[in-house]
């Protein structure tokens, strides 16, 4: 396999998954919007700096009005993270490997595109945004069936896989990057209102605001929010479920090429660190600290399995 | 379609009994479906210089072009006397030049010839193959009556259109493919594997060789097609920055390192595919791959400096060209054409204009020419003063009376002109020729302008079984 081609597997899965987180941001920003307990352009902010494109969002607005920023995420090729450059970003890269994709996967990517492209013509009205949002949820639950469905479970696969992840891993850990002075025991007002309209919010833009309430039956504590989403090993997207995942793919290239790779060590060394860790140790350490150490141990781990695999020059 | 009393030619019969049931909105319908369905697939090509630099649709027409068993035999006979015919021209123009020496062609039409490229002097590609892919333009002017247009022997392209035309045909009238029988053309790719690792360099014909499809990209426009023909063929997508020289071979970077390829199919022009021997600007090709071609490591499809011979000069010579290497008068015949280079030739072509089609010497895509009785007045005064300043940059050829094959327009069934290009394939031992090909058809009423860049579109074309 060519490693332009894993380059290109890598980025277009990359691409769907941070489309969906985004658009996920979106949806839990505009209930926080509605809620008249806090500060709209607030939430908007914090949502946007998560997203990581607030420098580009500044260049064209001043404040952080609803309107503008649904229009920013959604649909602005001023964003190089609106769902729809990511769309059209991941359907670039699915056509530079369209011969290591299956018909089905490649369609389900094209129609996605077309669909978004037709629904983003024009600027998002409110009305329209519950629609818009299950629409993006849909086309990319799509192309992820298509390629569970139609794909060989090779070195293709995991390239695809990998790109979830460490895409994955890297936004639920901004949103907490974010978020985190709302989990933060020592400041919060346990049982006011407030806090339990931030910590769904929290929940809702990673989709599990029904798991957690399943799994610690309705009691909002923060502790266990934060375990939730770093340390537990069921939640397809805490941080340790992400590298468990990695894991995973790299062990499945190294079977395929019977080849080991530095990237392998650092993914399971980093996972047995999450590993052996404890909430109360993060807290202790702090939790700010642990989220900006782990981000840039994500990036370098993406970095690695870049160069390991030859995706450039 | 239909003959001067208005009845159905007999290779129409059967599919004209067919068509009557359907209502022309049920067909207008059945077009849209068409078109959805290329779009999903992303069959598309892009438009150089277009500003929105998006990809378009290929107009597809629903109604089929139908050819007889019986003139698709004769048709086919005549393209490989061609094809042979070019390919032992190639070989003689870059080795002993007998044809120059027997004075049956002008030495300074190869010698003053841009797409003659003297690295190939004395090289013989493996196999003996130069033109691996060819795609010959006819026009068809009458019952058994066919012109040949243009030899396209560089890297003709049009095929994955021949194919899924057919896929969408067959998807979208199912019941009519058991009424007429029609010869598939869907074996193209393994075809086209087969006759690339029969000229794979002798070293490796015996193992399955490894072959790469290499394209400019996905911004060139008929990336799709490069997609398309690397799929079917489980051949790798290459582009240039993918390869490199490592051991005397070409080799394509893997996540597992560098593995060596044994046949390249290039849809990148000879000026591009190595900047250290052609243009050094290139981005597209690979430095030192025509080194490691002449010394024999790696076989390239189709061969260095085939342009030679689908030149519209050489072109006017095609027909010296087959009998002087076939010992045989041309069974296809060729458009009468003027070179412009020759002083009476030019003369006649300048007093004529209003009934000519002049077309540049080394241009394609249907950029660049006139069509005198298309053109208006301006536009012929522009091409007079063009012809005088460079002759020899023109040839003119007469406007013939293409036969027409009705689309389906806003207003019901129409006739409109079309060409047929069908598709060849050369290996050391044997000739291919795909039954079908690709039927271009320019859907403007009255021109005679084909070419997709040129708003021109294609339909299913159907040689009928025996």
């Amino acid at each position: 396999m060519l490693g332009r081609h894993a380059c290109g597997l890598y980025w277009m899965f990359r691409q769907l998954e941070r489309a969906e987180n985004t658009a996920r941001l979106v949806e839990a920003g505009f209930r926080m919007a509605l809620t008249r307990s806090v500060s709209a352009e607030g939430e908007w902010e914090s949502i946007i700096t998560t997203a990581g494109c607030r420098d580009a969002f500044l260049e064209v607005h001043d404040t952080f009005e609803t309107g503008p920023v649904i229009d920013f995420m959604m649909r602005s090729p001023d964003n190089p993270a609106s769902v729809m450059t990511l769309f059209e970003g991941a359907r670039r890269n699915a056509r530079q490997v369209r011969t290591s994709l299956t018909r089905d996967v490649w369609e389900a990517v094209n129609e996605g595109w077309m669909t978004l492209r037709e629904l983003l013509r024009r600027p998002v009205r409110i009305a329209e945004l519950p629609a818009l949002m299950s629409a993006v949820r849909q086309q990319s639950a799509l192309v992820r069936g298509q390629l569970y469905g139609t794909m060989l479970q090779d070195d293709i696969f995991a390239y695809a896989r990998l790109g979830t992840f460490v895409e994955r891993a890297d936004n639920t850990a901004r949103l907490l990057d974010v978020k985190y002075y709302v989990l933060l025991p020592a400041t919060s007002y346990v049982g006011s209102s407030l806090d339990n309209v931030q910590w769904e919010t929290v929940l809702r833009s990673v989709s599990a605001d029904r798991s957690y309430s399943w799994l610690h039956g309705g009691e909002n504590d923060p502790s266990h929010i934060a375990d939730f989403l770093i340390l537990d090993r069921h939640m397809p997207r805490s941080l340790y479920y992400c590298w468990c995942e990695i894991v995973d793919n790299l062990s499945a290239l190294e079977r395929e090429y019977d080849m080991r790779k530095p990237c392998q060590d650092m993914a399971e060394e980093g996972q047995a660190r999450l590993n052996r860790m404890t909430i109360d140790d993060i807290f202790a350490a702090g939790l700010h600290e642990f989220i900006t150490d782990f981000l840039s141990r994500n990036n370098a781990l993406g970095r690695q399995i870049e160069a390991d695999y030859r995706f450039y020059e | 379609m239909h003959d001067e009393a208005g009845a159905p030619r007999e290779p129409y019969e059967e599919y004209a009994r067919w068509l009557s049931d359907y209502t022309p909105a049920e067909l207008a319908r059945k077009s849209r479906e068409a078109e959805t369905f290329f779009r999903r697939t992303g069959i598309t090509f892009n438009v150089y210089g277009a500003r929105d630099a998006d990809e378009r649709l290929i107009p597809f027409d629903i109604v089929p072009r139908v050819i007889s068993a019986r003139e698709w035999a004769r048709l086919e006979r005549g393209i490989e006397q061609r094809v042979r015919a070019i390919n032992a021209f190639l070989h003689d123009i870059y080795h002993k030049q007998e044809i120059i020496k027997a004075g049956r062609l002008p030495l300074n039409l190869i010698a003053e010839n841009q797409a003659f490229l003297p690295q190939m002097i004395g090289v013989s590609p493996p196999g003996g193959v130069y033109t691996h892919i060819v795609g010959t333009d006819l026009v068809r002017t009458g019952p058994n009556e066919f012109y040949v247009l243009e030899d396209n022997a560089r890297t003709p392209s049009g095929v994955s259109y021949m194919i899924e035309n057919r896929e969408t045909m067959l998807r979208m009238f199912p019941e009519l493919f058991s009424r007429v029988p029609v010869q598939p053309v869907g074996d193209y790719p393994v075809n086209l594997r087969r006759a690339l690792a029969r000229s794979a360099p002798p070293a490796s014909r015996g193992a399955r060789p490894t072959i790469a499809v290499l394209t400019p990209g996905i911004h060139n426009s008929a990336y799709f097609e490069h997609a398309f023909l690397a799929d079917q063929m489980g051949a790798a997508l290459v582009e240039g920055h993918d390869l490199r020289v490592v051991d005397g071979r070409i080799a394509m970077r893997t996540t597992q390192g560098y593995t060596p390829i044994d046949v390249l199919y290039r849809r990148v022009d000879d000026d591009y595919l190595d900047p250290l021997n052609f243009r050094s600007d290139s981005v597209l090709g690979v430095p030192g791959i025509m080194d490691v071609y002449r010394a024999g490591g790696i076989t390239i499809a189709n061969a260095p400096g085939t342009g030679v011979a689908d030149d519209k000069a050489i072109y006017s010579y095609m027909p010296e060209i087959i009998e002087f290497y076939t010992g045989k008068p041309p069974i296809l015949k060729n458009v009468p054409t003027w070179r412009c280079a020759e002083p009476d030739a030019l003369a006649y072509v300048l007093d004529n204009l209003e009934d000519l089609v002049v077309k540049e010497v080394h241009g394609s895509g249907g950029y660049g020419m006139l069509v005198g009785p298309a053109a208006s007045k301006k536009e012929i005064a522009g091409f007079r003063k063009k012809l005088k300043a460079r002759p020899a940059n023109y040839i003119a050829q007469p406007t013939l009376s293409l036969s027409t094959v009705p689309v389906l327009t806003k207003a019901g069934l129409a006739p409109r002109h079309v060409d047929l290009r069908p598709f060849v394939l050369v290996s050391p031992d044997r000739i291919d020729i795909t039954p079908g090909g690709l039927t271009r058809v320019a859907m403007k009423k009255g021109s005679l302008v084909v070419n997709s860049s040129q708003g021109g579109g294609t339909k299913d074309t159907w040689i009928l079984e025996d």
